[in-house]
Formats: structure tokens, sequence, C-alpha cells
């Protein structure tokens, strides 16, 4: 293989064109607006090892050791800040989780922390009283997406990738077609426009998974950790209907991401005002003086999301030449890296990292045909 | 039931809705952000305001004011506001748009400076208590609005040092001949020239950079000429507040929202008057925020009746335009090291390269501040020929809680 | 006129009632609030759109000084 198009600049993307160019192959990249600027844009940018499975864990504890490698020279130019993640336990049920998880970091090797509730306001007296405690994963940390996006792409540009403006209208054998007209034509085609694959590839099994977030003015002394409830995962993963999700980030610059909620098959950008609600009532409950925060914006952003929550790495099963890197769902900036990292590793027949069979293409529908 | 119209701006635009819906069976109610009715006009209350208006108040017990209140969003059929007593979701079979201009500002060396301020932010300042009187000021920039405030600073006991228009003389005699068609324009350009008539007015001109330490205290012109004070009034042009028309799907032309005769915007129930339409200052604001008034509750005949002065004041609109259009070297005033996103400090050196806004803001923050990118989006679309991006919920700035509704 | 109190930066001061606060802070020379870089910086709009004038009114922080009537007791802090 020397050459290959990767469609769609975001984190994803850009990581893939990185892989691919210091490796010598000839990479052209296309990007229907500007890098960075879909769900890239869209996110919060944490940078979070989740335990939803051995499969998951590995994947992203891998993305977040090619994030330290990666950010280690210029942490600013990532605006990176390792603030940790603070489980949150608000009962008995949340409390026991927290020695289920910190049992299974270990396990890993990750560091972590177990928080009694005198500990846990200690660590963030801007919580509201009666928790009960919480776990500190340390290593955790934020970046500013749509910049780490940027570098990535400037890095590849070294080693001769080019970028293409355009919108990919349609994939065939070894060549995409852009709806100007243009076609362009490759060894290799890499799909890692996020929920927009299911546009080309309707096979693909991906939904949207729409959600919400509100940027404030900055407050750089309220909270100091990215504070999450332990029934994340719970709440956020259900499988139909509209969720939230109390999570709640410190930007280095003192601002605060508030987040977070989750809508299926939803795409417009109209901000859906009762789930924002139902979001924002939750953050004040968790930190009641959030009530009086300015918020400057809001917006919605689309994750891309698979049934299993795990992206789909790797060749289409069907079709010889066209490879995946798509489905990150709410995880796509920590696994960007690492889901590149695999994938060239497959296009190149490198060895790879991890066991890569949980994430290899799978559950294309049949019937949308 | 009678019909649910919501006025939003209580400038001339917005209390003429209100006088000529009131005279219909309309259920109306008037917000603004303000203490007081009066928008930037008639500011610090009515009493400024022609009779009608100021006993509009008190006449028409079916008038809700709702003061010190901000549209922060939109949908189909409902305004969500955020009140001093927290948000409320306010419904309405029909919406008047009367919420105003905004001053253009561009950025050259110094003008983040303390004391420079915008012309029309200098004469809301001192209506607001700011003393005035013995100050050397500067009044520079463009437009009528100029000669204006500087006559009313002046009145007020100011040193105006100088007016600097970048209007070039002939296009400015051009406009001053235009006014004939105009009469009580006339009047008003009279007496702003017999009060600055000893003060130095400079066509042609513009301010290259303001400098001082912890303030301005002088002020370089392109005619070379330097002059010290203590307040540098400057803005170049007015530019409408069309987000909230965006957020409700109204047509833009030329950044002004798009009306038919009716004052109608592209979207049924959805009115516009005022500076919003076109900058064309009160007697615009007037004439059509009546025939808004009108128009939202049926009154065709009495909308109708004033179609003449509504195409002079859209006539007179364009030749503002035309007179006072901003000329290219401004865009040579910025240099590498000139903030341009006063909000988030952002240079023209990290936004020159930039491929689009879009890009701007996500690499370099521009546009992502408190401002919400109202000051530098249209210096920068001045600038660099960028478009623009959608507008975001809320559009201003509120506390998490005035975000959290009752039930949608 | 009549005249009030009300307290900048731990300083008090007459105001007359009524007053906009951006303006008694121009006239007494008081930066609102410190740029992201530092720069000193006041009102420039004077109507609510620029955010130039952001303070903190009673513990409440980035509230826009231009658009706030004085009124007795207020208190208002800068940043340094």
């Amino acid at each position: 293989m020397s050459s290959a198009i990767i469609v769609g600049g975001g984190i994803v993307g850009c990581a893939v064109a990185l892989e691919l160019a210091q490796a010598g192959v000839q990479v052209t990249l296309i990007e229907r607006d500007c890098l960075g600027s879909g769900a890239t844009a869209a996110g919060m940018g944490h940078i979070v090892v989740m335990d939803e499975g051995e499969a998951q864990l590995k994947l992203t504890l891998y993305g977040q050791q090619l994030w330290q490698t990666l950010t280690a020279a210029h942490p600013q130019r990532h605006e990176y800040h390792e603030c940790g993640t603070l489980w949150v336990a608000t009962d008995a049920e949340e409390w026991q989780l927290v020695a289920e998880k910190a049992a299974v970091y270990r396990q890993h090797l990750i560091p972590c922390e177990i928080l009694d509730a005198a500990a846990l306001y200690a660590h963030e007296p801007a919580l509201r009283a009666g928790l009960v405690g919480g776990l500190l994963v340390p290593n955790d940390s934020v970046v500013y997406p749509p910049k780490s996006a940027v570098y990535l792409w400037q890095q590849a540009e070294k080693h001769a990738a080019k970028l293409v403006y355009g919108e990919v209208r349609s994939i065939q054998a070894n060549a995409v077609q852009l709806s100007d007209g243009r076609q362009l034509h490759a060894d290799a085609i890499v799909i890692a426009n996020g929920q927009r694959c299911i546009e080309l590839l309707p096979e693909l099994p991906i939904r949207a998974k729409r959600g919400q977030l509100v940027i404030t003015e900055r407050y750089p002394n309220l909270i100091k950790h990215q504070l999450v409830e332990l029934s994340y995962i719970k709440n956020a993963h259900a499988s139909s209907g509209d969720s939230v999700a109390f999570n709640l980030q410190p930007r280095p610059n003192g601002q605060l991401l508030i987040g977070s909620s989750r809508q299926f098959d939803r795409t417009d950008r109209q901000i859906d005002q009762q789930l924002l609600s139902t979001m924002l009532r939750k953050a004040i409950d968790y930190v009641p003086a959030l009530a009086d925060v300015r918020c400057l914006r809001t917006w919605t952003g689309v994750r891309a999301a698979s049934p299993d929550g795990l992206p789909l790495i790797g060749q289409h099963p069907e079709q010889a030449g066209l490879w995946l890197n798509v489905g990150h769902e709410g995880l796509g900036i920590t696994t960007a890296l690492s889901s590149a990292r695999l994938l060239a590793d497959q296009m190149l027949h490198r060895p790879a990292a991890l066991d890569l069979q949980p994430y290899l293409p799978r559950g294309l529908q049949q019937e949308q045909r | 039931m009678s019909l649910n119209l919501v006025i939003v701006g209580a400038g001339p635009a917005g209390l003429a809705a209100a006088w000529s819906a009131s005279q219909s069976k309309a259920n109306v109610t008037l917000i603004d952000q303000y203490d007081q009715a009066g928008g930037q006009i008639w500011r610090g209350g009515t009493h400024a305001a022609p009779k009608r208006y100021q006993h509009l108040f008190a006449q028409q017990t079916e008038l809700r004011y709702l003061n010190k209140t901000h549209v922060i969003g939109a949908n189909a059929d409902h305004l969500f506001l955020a009140t001093p007593n927290g948000p409320q979701q306010l419904a309405f079979d029909r919406v008047i748009l009367a919420n105003g201009a905004r001053e253009l500002f561009l950025p050259f060396p110094g003008w983040t400076l303390p004391k420079v301020l915008g012309v029309g932010g200098l004469q809301a300042l001192v209506k607001g208590g700011l003393p005035i009187a013995g100050k050397n000021v500067v009044v520079a920039g463009s437009g009528p609005l100029l000669v204006a405030v500087a006559s009313q600073l002046k009145q007020r006991g100011a040193i105006v040092k100088a007016v600097v228009e970048q209007a070039p003389l002939g296009q400015l005699l051009r406009f001053g001949r235009s006014l004939a068609g105009y009469p009580s324009k006339i009047g008003q350009a009279a007496q702003s020239i017999a009060m600055l008539r000893n003060t130095p007015f400079y066509p042609n001109t513009w301010v290259v950079a303001a400098e001082g330490a912890g303030a301005v205290q002088q002020v370089r012109l392109s005619n070379h000429h330097s002059i010290e004070c203590d307040y540098l009034a400057c803005s170049w042009s007015l530019i409408a507040n069309t987000e909230l028309a965006q957020q409700l799907g109204c047509k833009l032309e030329h950044s002004f929202v798009l009306v038919d005769r009716g004052q109608q915007t592209s979207v049924n129930h959805i009115y516009a008057a005022g500076e919003l339409t076109g900058i064309g200052g009160e007697d615009k604001a007037i004439v059509e925020g009546q025939i808004a008034g009108f128009a939202a509750t049926g009154n065709y005949q009495a909308a109708s009746q004033l179609a003449h002065k509504q195409a002079q004041a859209r006539q007179f609109s364009q030749q503002l335009a035309t007179s006072f259009a901003l000329r290219p070297e401004l865009r040579q005033l910025a240099q590498a090291n000139t903030l341009v996103c006063r909000c988030e400090d952002v240079t023209f050196e990290q936004l020159q390269n930039q491929p689009s806004w879009r890009s701007a803001k996500l690499q370099t923050r521009c546009g992502m501040g408190v401002c919400q990118g109202r000051v530098c989006s249209s210096a920068t679309q001045y600038l660099f020929g960028w478009g623009q991006d959608s507008v975001r919920f809320p559009i201003h700035p509120v506390s998490v809680a005035d975000l959290v509704m009752e039930s949608v | 006129m009549k005249q009030i109190h009300i307290s900048i930066n731990g300083t008090r001061y007459q105001v007359a009632e009524h007053s906009n606060l951006a303006a008694v802070l121009m006239t007494n020379a008081i930066a609102n609030r410190r740029s992201v870089s530092g720069e000193p910086r006041m009102a420039v709009c004077g109507m609510g759109s620029c955010g130039e004038c952001r303070v903190t009114i009673n513990q409440q922080a980035h509230q826009l000084a231009c658009l706030q009537q004085c009124s007795e007791g207020m208190e208002v802090q800068c940043e340094p």
C-alpha cells in the first residue's frame, strides 16, 4: 500500500493521517469544513480511562499513554492539563461502586485513590453536603481537541500529507467521489468521519447520540478535578431514550464545561430546552454554587455510537481496501491516538499492542442494502 | 381570546409599535434590558420621547412592561427570558423585533486602552452620570452620530478637540444636499453644526492610533495630527442586533433583517422595525415601529397609510449607507500585535492565516468570549471577508439557574 | 439629586442615586477588569454587548456594570 485517502479531518482522521504519513504512505485527507470542527470541537476533551469492559479499558488506557507522549514536549499546545477525574458517590450503592472501580483500576496498575466524605470535601469543597465519598483517578486529563487535531495534521504535513477541502458523496473501490465532481484515487480508503459514516456506508451499525454542553465564564477556583457521577455509565449508556449524567470539567483557563446528555438519532443543532434544564438541574444539585455561574454558550454535538460501545477499527468485512475507524461514542478524543495506531498496524501489517479482535468491524446491517 | 403580541426592545421602534398595537385589543408585552424604556436614542426614560409615547405607560393597562429582561432564545411559539425574578417562557402569537443596533468597532493600535470607547458608548455613560464638562474629547469614526454626539457633549461642557470623519468631503457634501428631502433631519443637522462651529472637523481622516499610559492620552490621526485628550469616542458604523432574529429563523440581507412592506420578516408573524432592518435613526424607527404595530394587529389600513413615510425613511437609510461607506485603508490599521478579540485577547497576527471564521474561533478562541463575537465577528468580517457562524443559545450570558426552565 | 453610598474595592464612594455603575467607575478611573493578557479595561459599548465592563457586584461575578444603576450599599469588586 503506497497511498491512502482519509475521509474526515477530525481528531481521529488527523491521527490516522499522521500514523500513515509517518510510515511513508502518501496521505490525502478530505475535510468538509475545517480541521477538528465536528464532534472533535463539540466534546469535552476529557482523556479518561473508562472501565465498561476490558476492551474499552485497554483501548482508553493505551490512548491515554499515547496522549501523554504526544503532549509531553508542548503541553500548552494542546491545553493539556492533568486535572484527574473525581468519580462522586452519592449513596451506599454508589459507594460500593467506588470499591469495585478501584479494584479494576488497580488490577491494571492505574493509580487511583478512594476518598471518604471528609477527603472528598477536602478535594472539592464546592460539592453539596451529604455525599458519601469518591474515587480520584489522578492521571486522567483534559485537552483542547481542535488544537490537537491541527497539531497532528501539521506533523502529518511534514511527511507530505495533502489536505483537500470537499464533501465526499460516495465511495468506490479505491476511490472517492466528491460532491463537486472531483474523483480521488488511492490504494486504501479510510473512513474516519464519525456519525456521518452512515451517509456513505449505511450498512454500518452506527447510531447518532446527540449531546449538549454548556460553557461558562471563568471561575478558576470553583473546582479542581473533572467531576463525574458514579452512575455515569449506567445513566449515560441506556440503550434508548434521553438521558443526562453529571459531568463537570474545569478548563485550564478557569472556564467550566457542564455536561452531559444523550439523545438517540438526533443530529440537528436545536437545543432541547427540557433536556438542558434537566442536565443543569442535576449539575446544580451536585455543585450548588453553579446556580449563579454565568453561561456563555450552549451547543450540540453528535457522537457515533456502536451497539456494544466499542469503535470499529479495521478493514470493512466485505470491501477490501476500505478501512474504518468510527464509532467512538463519547470517548473519541481518548481513543483517537490508540485507534489510529491500531488501524495503521493492520494496514501496514505491523504487530499491534492490543488484541484487535474486539474492535474489528462487525455487526453490519444487511437489510439496509 | 386576544392576540399575544410581544415587542422586544423599548426604544423608538418598540414604543411606536406598542403605541399602534394599543389601538387594537392586543395583549402587548414590551421587553427591554434596561430599567427604563427609551432605548439608546431616548435613553434614561420616555421623557425624551414624543408625548404619545410618554403617555403609553400611563394609559395602557393592557401593556405589560418587562424591564431588566433579556430575551435569551426562542422557538416557534415561545421566547425564553431571563428576568430579574428568574427564567420565564413567554408564549406569543406575534413578535415585533425592535432591539436596535450596536456600534461597529474596528481594531487599531491602542483601541483597547481605557477611555477609548464607542461614540454611543460615551453618550450613554454621560447620560448615566459620567462628568464630561472640561474634559478633552476626540470624536472619530464615521456617520452622522459623530456630529450629533459631539454637539451634545459640547452642550454639556466637554471640550471637543476634533470630530474626525473617514468619509471624503465630496461624499459628505452630497449627503448634506440630499437632506433637503428630509426637513426634520435638516433641523437636527443645523443645530449640531451650529453647536460645533468652533470645533475642528476633519473629513477624509481617521484615527491611526491611540496612545497613553493606563488610559488614552493622545490620538494620532491619518493627517499626521496628534491630539491630546481624556476620551476618544470612536465608532465606524452601526450594526443590527440580529441574533434573536436569526434564532427565530428570519432571513438576513447584508447583515440586516429582511422585511416586507408590512415589516414582516421571512417568518410568518415575526416582524422587525428600526435599525434591525437598516440603519436610519429615529424617524425610520418610529414609522417602521408604527407599521409593524398596526400590521401585527391586523390594522392593515392604518399601516398602508404610512407607506410614503416608510419609503422615505428607507431611502434615507440607503443614502446613509453609501455616504458613509468604509474606506479600504481602515483594513490596514491593525498591526500584527493589535488585539482583534478583546474578550480572549487574540491578535491580528494570530488570525491572519486562518482559513475561516469557524477555524479562527476553534484555533484561537476569537469570538468565543463573553461578547460571543458581537465585537470581533463584524470586525473580522470586514478585515478578512469571513462569513458568520450560527447564533448560540443563550443570546446573552446568563446564570445557569436562568437556563433551568420549569417545563417546556 | 439624592446621594447614596456604594463600595468599590472596599472604598466608600458617594454617588448620585441611579448613576450608571460603569459611568461611576470611569469617573473614578477604576479599571473594571483585567483582560486575559493583563490589560486594564473599562466600558466600551455602554449598552450591554461588549462585556468589557464586567465586575463583581454583591459577590456575583461577571456582571455588566453598564446595565447596572447604583443602589445604596452596593458592593463592587474589580479585578486587581
